[in-house]
């Protein structure tokens, strides 16, 4: 029938215009990760020659040139960062999520509001008084201090997405729990924990990498101790190129790991949280 | 106004085959039903007349029209959701007009034909609403008015009434029979509720598997059915469904079913000569038993014994549950009646209403 | 159980709350105030003298800083937002490898800015991926310089690509999320009265898709005036923008009270953006 093999046609070129434009996105994102994880371990002879495109000789003295100027030691102190971050946030923000999940009470929606809209404030604005006040607390070029400071930015975060875990969770199961025998606590710990856990993993990855990648308030608040993205922000911005590559790589190694251990949920925790 | 001719649709998703070589007919005006579990098929059929899914074999006719594999926007069809899907950022009124602002109809008549389907379906107030603000009733209404402004030759609805409560439901059963009888579009109803199915359709279409089992009006359906699948799933409670062995002397047929014999007179022994010795599955619905201590032995009927196993008072009916030995039956009679649980009693069955099915075609006999 | 444990059951989520809330109040108010104090008080005093270092200082770059981070946000955002819808919907139709594609097309979003202005260096500088490209294909005979001074225009151009493509991946989500939420029975009940397909994405999908579009402009304006490690990575000083200025302030001239006003001054920008596109996007019928 006409009608039918016209129909048909179109049903394939459509499907091939959308796998064409799906390809072109796809490789507009991934190309320039390739090139420069590359480039990070290219041969220095191989970069400055101006006929090689792609690198064929690979060394990793980039890498340890960097690690031995002071890299290391700011990896270290990103990671503690990051960890007391994690650390504190959740200590603070899974009971408020816990609250915003399971209860309803006066005020609900004005508090809901009031830090879902802190999410959006411009968080760098607090590093430049925190210099001043961590310098009387003794608390500057600390990671202690750029942690406190990245819980801020992270709290309102983790309430909004543990909030979202916890509602997940179906409160009949607790209710059971608490026919069965266990109070408000022994539900929570040994019911809905559990069931929360995959998701509070997601979230905690995801505030390790926010902490992991915030660089203002981290070069703001550092001088000798600083974290990764404040050293190559200041530091290695006057090194040679290649060990400029070989800054970027690192920097973005472990968000790389831990998203693609946690690809699942990252999308739909997005989703959740930006709105 | 059209009819609607389906010949051999099938519908396949992946390895699943959702419709499997339907045919039917449907005259212009009628409102046919199709009835059936899920799964069975129904909504697939009902989409691809709609042109929402193009079927992988089969044509379909809206009157000498073939419309198979035209876009919904070219069948002149309409449709209600089972989720009514109103559009919730629109006014009642902007959700109505919208299939006439599509077809860039003048708004002065615009105006006229929305005022006219929500007069109709008594939701003039509501026009200015927003969906959210409006309940579950209110919103089928507007999705029912939304269907008809057009005036669509063919009107598909999609289990309608199955996200309304009880009461409401019934009440809308029957505001739905008399729009359609005064608009007197051709309508397609899929439901998975026999009692609606039975209210409202001209005739019904029993399907199963992806195949039709049986299309007649509900009488033919409820009296006549043809196979076993359309007698069991029609009626409430279950047809009672037993096996039993032909045994033919003379011109009387004997059907053994271990615990009772039925005997049958007359042309019953012609129709089943091919059974003779054979075992056939028999059924009988609840409400074609007599209690005899109730009802005096009418002709035609054959006597059982057995203990009451379990009653359930309905107030309006009572449904006595009966073991014979080896099988339940179920027994249906109006009113409130007390029976003791574990006290024997005897029944007649209605031989005027009796069902024979060949076993392995499950195919009617009788 | 007694009536006290009852009463007290009311309080709990308050409780559950606080902690979280006094930190935030703390550790955001107080430096809030901090900075009004700073900026406005330098010496113990009320004095306009910060202000007036942006204003007539010769270290002061805050014009052009304010200028360049305005014109970084036009160019860039509403290019972006094109491109997220236009990914959102190609993305909201199955494809095999979708997932797959989902997730390399996010994963900008997992990176700092600092490392995206380092990837785009390594593809942009003279020596990059894309000079070598272009040369070798005989396009071009000398590498173009897009780092350095005197190619000011350059840098900013290098500056809206990384941008763009760090940061479509934000504006991208929300949509994406926003558009799987719509129902499909409402565009298929389009579908059935009538509308094309045109038809049935500017009045059905658009329309539902405001409240996503709405969070995503919000989100993504705001932290879009935050810009600081992609400028300052490809660009340094030469093109100034707010948060650069602040930290320079702050981190190379030691000049607190200016670098306060800096953050202040940022901060009422998001403040006022917020404002005016809630304003812009009353969306009224949010729920199902």
């Amino acid at each position: 029938m006409k009608k039918d093999e016209m129909s048909i046609a179109k049903y394939y070129l459509i499907k091939i215009v959308i796998a064409g434009l799906a390809t072109l996105a796809v490789l507009w994102i991934m190309t320039p990760f390739v090139i420069a994880i590359l480039y990070a371990f290219t041969n220095p002879s191989d970069y400055y020659s101006p006929n090689v495109i792609l690198p064929l000789r690979y060394t990793f003295e980039h890498v340890q040139k960097l690690l031995a100027l002071g890299a290391t030691k700011a990896i270290i102190n990103s990671v503690i960062v990051a960890l007391i971050t994690i650390g504190l946030s959740f200590l603070l923000g899974l009971p408020a999520g816990y609250a915003f999940a399971r209860y309803i009470f006066p005020g609900k929606d004005s508090l809901k509001l009031f830090i879902v809209s802190l999410r959006m404030f411009p968080i760098m604005v607090i590093a430049v008084p925190l210099v001043t006040l961590y310098i009387r607390l003794g608390l500057s070029d600390t990671p202690l201090g750029v942690a406190l400071a990245h819980t801020a930015m992270a709290l309102p975060f983790v309430i909004v997405i543990t909030s979202s875990i916890f509602a997940g969770v179906p409160k009949e199961l607790e209710e059971a729990a608490l026919i069965f025998g266990l109070d408000r606590k022994g539900a929570f710990m040994r019911i809905t924990m559990p069931l929360a856990l995959p998701g509070l993993a997601a979230a905690a990855i995801f505030t390790f990498i926010m902490s992991w990648n915030e660089v203002f308030i981290a070069s703001v608040l550092t001088l000798t101790n600083r974290t990764l993205p404040a050293f190559i922000l200041t530091s290695a911005m006057a090194a040679p190129d290649l060990i400029k590559f070989a800054a970027g790589f690192i920097m973005i190694l472990p968000a790389m790991i831990f998203v693609f251990i946690a690809r699942r949920y990252l999308i739909t925790m997005w989703g959740i949280t930006l709105r | 106004m059209v009819d609607v001719h389906l010949k051999n649709i099938v519908k396949k998703f992946g390895k699943t085959i959702a419709v499997n070589g339907i045919t039917l007919d449907i005259k212009d005006g009628e409102f046919i039903v199709l009835l059936g579990p899920s799964g069975c098929g129904k909504t697939t059929t009902l989409r691809v007349i709609a042109g929402l899914e193009k079927p992988d074999e089969g044509h379909v006719f809206f009157g000498n029209r073939e419309v198979t594999y035209l876009p919904p926007r070219e069948r002149n069809v309409s449709m209600v959701f089972q989720n009514y899907a109103i559009w919730p950022h629109m006014t009642v009124y902007d959700n109505i007009a919208f299939p006439l602002k599509i077809k860039k109809v003048p708004r002065e008549e615009i105006d006229k034909k929305v005022k006219w389907a929500a007069e109709l379906l008594q939701i003039s107030e509501l026009l200015n609403r927003y969906p959210h603000q409006l309940s579950g009733g209110q919103r089928q209404r507007v999705a029912v008015a939304r269907a008809i402004v057009v005036e669509p030759d063919v009107l598909l609805m999609d289990e309608p009434l199955s996200n309304l409560d009880a009461l409401l439901r019934v009440r809308m059963r029957s505001e739905l029979k008399k729009l359609q009888r005064r608009i007197k579009v051709t309508t397609i109803y899929v439901t998975h509720d026999q009692v609606e199915a039975m209210t409202m359709g001209d005739r019904i279409a029993v399907m199963n598997a992806g195949k039709i089992m049986q299309v007649g009006t509900s009488e033919e359906i409820y009296l006549k059915p043809k196979n076993i699948f359309v007698a069991g799933f029609v009626g409430s409670p279950q047809m009672n469904f037993f096996e039993a062995s032909v045994r033919i002397e003379d011109k009387n047929v004997f059907l053994d079913a271990g615990d009772f014999t039925i005997m049958l007179e007359g042309e019953f022994s012609e129709l089943l000569k091919n059974y003779d010795g054979k075992t056939v599955i028999v059924g009988i619905r609840p409400e074609h038993m007599y209690p005899l201590d109730l009802i005096a032995s009418k002709e035609k009927t054959s006597e059982i014994e057995g203990t009451i196993d379990f009653v359930e008072a309905l107030g309006s009916d009572t449904i006595v549950h009966i073991n014979t030995g080896s099988m339940i039956l179920v027994m249906k009679i109006s009113g409130a009646h007390h029976y003791k649980i574990g006290s024997k009693i005897r029944v007649a069955l209605d031989l005027r209403h009796i069902h024979i099915f060949d076993k392995t075609t499950e195919k009617a006999i009788i | 159980m007694s009536k006290r444990r009852t009463d007290f059951e009311k309080y709990v989520p308050y409780l559950l709350i606080l902690p979280a809330l006094s930190y935030l109040i703390f550790f955001i108010g107080y430096p809030l105030v901090q900075a009004l104090y700073l900026a406005l008080f330098p010496n113990g005093r009320f004095s306009m003298e910060n202000i007036d270092y942006l204003f007539t200082s010769p270290f002061s770059r805050f014009e052009e800083a304010f200028t360049n981070t305005i014109l970084l946000v036009i160019v860039i955002i509403p290019i972006q937002v094109a491109i997220a819808i236009g990914l959102a919907m190609l993305f909201n139709m199955k494809f095999p490898g979708r997932n797959t594609a989902l997730y390399i097309i996010v994963l900008p979003l997992t990176i700092s800015d600092v490392a995206a202005g380092l990837i785009w260096y390594s593809l942009l500088s003279s020596n990059g991926f894309f000079n070598k490209l272009l040369i070798n294909l005989g396009l071009i005979s000398e590498p173009i310089q897009f780092f350095g001074y005197q190619y000011r225009p350059m840098e900013f151009l290098a500056i809206v690509l990384t941008e763009l493509w760090r940061a479509t991946a934000i504006v991208f989500v929300i949509l994406f999320a926003g558009l799987q939420m719509i129902s499909k029975e409402y565009i298929e009940a389009a579908e059935v009265f009538g509308a094309t397909v045109w038809q049935r994405i500017r009045y059905i999908v658009f329309p539902m898709l405001k409240p996503s579009l709405q969070a995503a402009l919000i989100i993504r304006t705001l932290f879009a005036f935050q810009i600081f490690g992609v400028v300052w990575i490809l660009a340094g000083r030469d093109i100034p923008v707010l948060a650069g200025e602040a930290y320079y302030e702050q981190v190379e001239l030691k000049h607190t009270g200016v670098a306060a006003i800096y953050a202040l001054i940022i901060a009422l920008i998001s403040v006022a953006i917020g404002y005016i596109y809630i304003k812009l996007f009353k969306a009224k019928y949010l729920e199902v």
